[in-house]
């Protein structure tokens, strides 16, 4: 159960201690490591094709040259960051240079295959809570269709339905929906068997019909079992957009622009997508934890 | 082994039965029985004239369980609605109804707080709030204060004694409480296990209002000692 009360609430300095300065501290510690690597990685690179042909060199010039290279094996953080705002703010929105354009698309097909899977998996958990037959033959299905890899079939899904005209978002989105369909079928049909014996037997002493108990007992008594499965999913589903980008040679979308990078050796244009994929991903998840939050406000430790 | 053999017992309109007996008599077993929540293997159980099944679809009683069961999601007034949004009532009917049962088990104020904010006395006044929420002319209780302690359980006790005066619904009442079957009932019924029986039904010789300095007078003495007479008789057969 979701602990919405009685948790201390901290003082302004213990909050700094408790909860600031560990994640600063890692932070800090993966910028320091970044940085030795980024040099320790682009020194021979740099030696060889600047360096080098002009003569004499210092410390400090390879310092210089391992962060300002084209295509460096790995770009510091601060040439992400740069590449990043001259993206944003460079170009209007609306143009392909905008790293914010392609974050729209995946994000938009990320959200309706978000919202196709949930359905998919709330319908298929109600499903196989009501039917014992259903139970025995979906959720073997259920579990199989996981065990095959999202790369294989993220191209014959997106031909077939190619041959029926179906191009753009809806391509995509199905991708995405197979990856967040599963956490949430499979929560759900913990959480829908949830509530207590107890608790069914109140509904059937008030001759509740299945529906009503669906809706009044087991569908709330599953919402604790949902919001985590949806965090999970919209994760998943992200990443199903995007893989859905790859073969398709997708001109927008932020696995286009991975794969693109990858094409031109583009490693700055690579780090940027990741980086604006991770925080797109991030941004999803803490929109879903916010509603679980709104939702959940009223629950107390049951 | 049969959980309940050769029970024969009829409960008038009006009366406040208990069933006593140590565990695994069967008493809560013939309480589920009636309720329609347990199936017999043979014999005959009619409440109101009908069958249990026909019974509760008609919805003609109201069970109070061990446990409150409240659904934490809903506020005191939500799970007091409950049964009337089953059957279909609007959300005015409801409000309005769920208030004034609250008011009558004494929880006028409570109706915004979630079950977590309420002593476990309050979530059971809850609970048998929700079950005569819709009048049901019987109620049925399963050992409803078992699991609250002696002063809550006093009170409680005391205030369904005044709920049952003032409305003189039927009440079958399952508890292991020798002092609260009979402050509360008009006829007590002893059972003993293995199978579960009936050992004896004892009509109270109680005034029908009652108050809880009642169960010092030499009546309830009685009454309670004829209850534990037929406890251990039914233990020595």
């Amino acid at each position: 159960m979701a602990t919405t009360t009685s948790a201390p609430s901290l003082g302004v300095s213990a909050r700094l201690t408790q909860q600031v300065l560990p994640i600063g501290a890692i932070l800090l510690t993966v910028l320091v490591l970044w940085y030795l690597l980024a040099v320790y990685l682009n020194a021979p690179g740099a030696i060889e094709r600047v360096l080098a042909p002009q003569g004499a060199w210092s410390w400090t010039d390879l310092l210089r040259e391992t962060m300002a290279m084209q295509r460096p094996v790995l770009p510091a953080p601060h040439e992400v960051v740069l590449d990043l705002w001259r993206s944003i703010t460079g170009w209007p929105l609306n143009s392909p240079r905008n790293l914010l354009y392609h974050v729209a698309v995946t994000g938009h097909s990320t959200l309706v295959g978000f919202a196709m899977g949930t359905v998919l998996g709330l319908v298929l958990s109600v499903c196989i809570v009501h039917s014992r037959t259903l139970d025995r033959a979906l959720l073997p299905w259920i579990v199989a269709s996981q065990s095959v890899p999202v790369l294989a079939i993220a191209p014959i899904v997106l031909v077939i339905l190619g041959s029926f005209g179906l191009a753009g978002v809806a391509p995509k989105a199905v991708i995405a929906m197979y990856l967040c369909f599963f956490p949430v079928a499979v929560a759900m049909v913990q959480g829908l068997r949830s509530p207590q014996v107890i608790e069914t037997e109140m509904l059937h002493t008030y001759a509740a019909s299945r529906w009503q108990a669906l809706w009044m007992l087991r569908l709330p008594a599953a919402l604790p079992f949902l919001f985590p499965a949806l965090r999970v999913g919209i994760a998943a589903g992200l990443v199903g957009a995007m893989v859905a980008e790859l073969p398709t040679g997708a001109q927008a979308g932020l696995g286009a622009r991975l794969l693109t990078g990858s094409y031109y050796g583009q490693t700055v244009q690579i780090w940027s997508a990741l980086v604006m994929s991770a925080v797109l991903g991030l941004t999803l998840t803490a929109a879903v934890a916010g509603i679980e939050r709104l939702v959940m406000r009223n629950r107390g430790q049951a | 082994m049969h959980a309940l053999a050769n029970i024969d017992l009829a409960v008038q309109p009006g009366e406040f039965v208990s069933l006593i007996g140590p565990s695994g008599c069967g008493k809560t077993t013939l309480l589920r029985v009636i309720a329609d929540l347990e199936h017999i293997t043979s014999g005959s159980v009619l409440v109101n004239g009908v069958s249990p099944h026909e019974a509760r679809l008609a919805r003609a009683y109201g069970y109070v369980f061990q446990a409150p069961a409240l659904f934490p999601w809903r506020t005191v007034l939500g799970n007091v609605m409950l049964p009337l949004q089953i059957q279909d009532k609007t959300a005015a009917q409801c409000k309005s109804i769920a208030l004034e049962q609250l008011a009558r088990v004494g929880l006028t104020g409570f109706e915004g707080k979630y079950p977590w904010q309420l002593s476990g006395g309050m979530q059971q006044r809850v609970s048998i709030a929700r079950a005569l929420s819709f009048e049901p002319r019987i109620l049925m209780m399963d050992e409803p204060f078992g699991a609250l302690d002696e002063i809550t359980r006093d009170r409680l006790n005391e205030q369904l004694q005044q709920l049952w005066h003032r409305e003189r619904r039927t009440v079958v009442f399952v508890t292991h409480s020798i002092a609260e079957a009979v402050y509360l009932s008009t006829r007590i019924v002893v059972m003993s296990p293995r199978p579960g029986r009936i050992v004896r039904v004892i009509d109270s010789t109680l005034p029908d209002e009652r108050h809880l300095g009642l169960r010092d007078s030499p009546e309830f003495v009685a009454v309670a000692h004829a209850v534990r007479e037929a406890l251990a008789d039914g233990h020595h057969d």
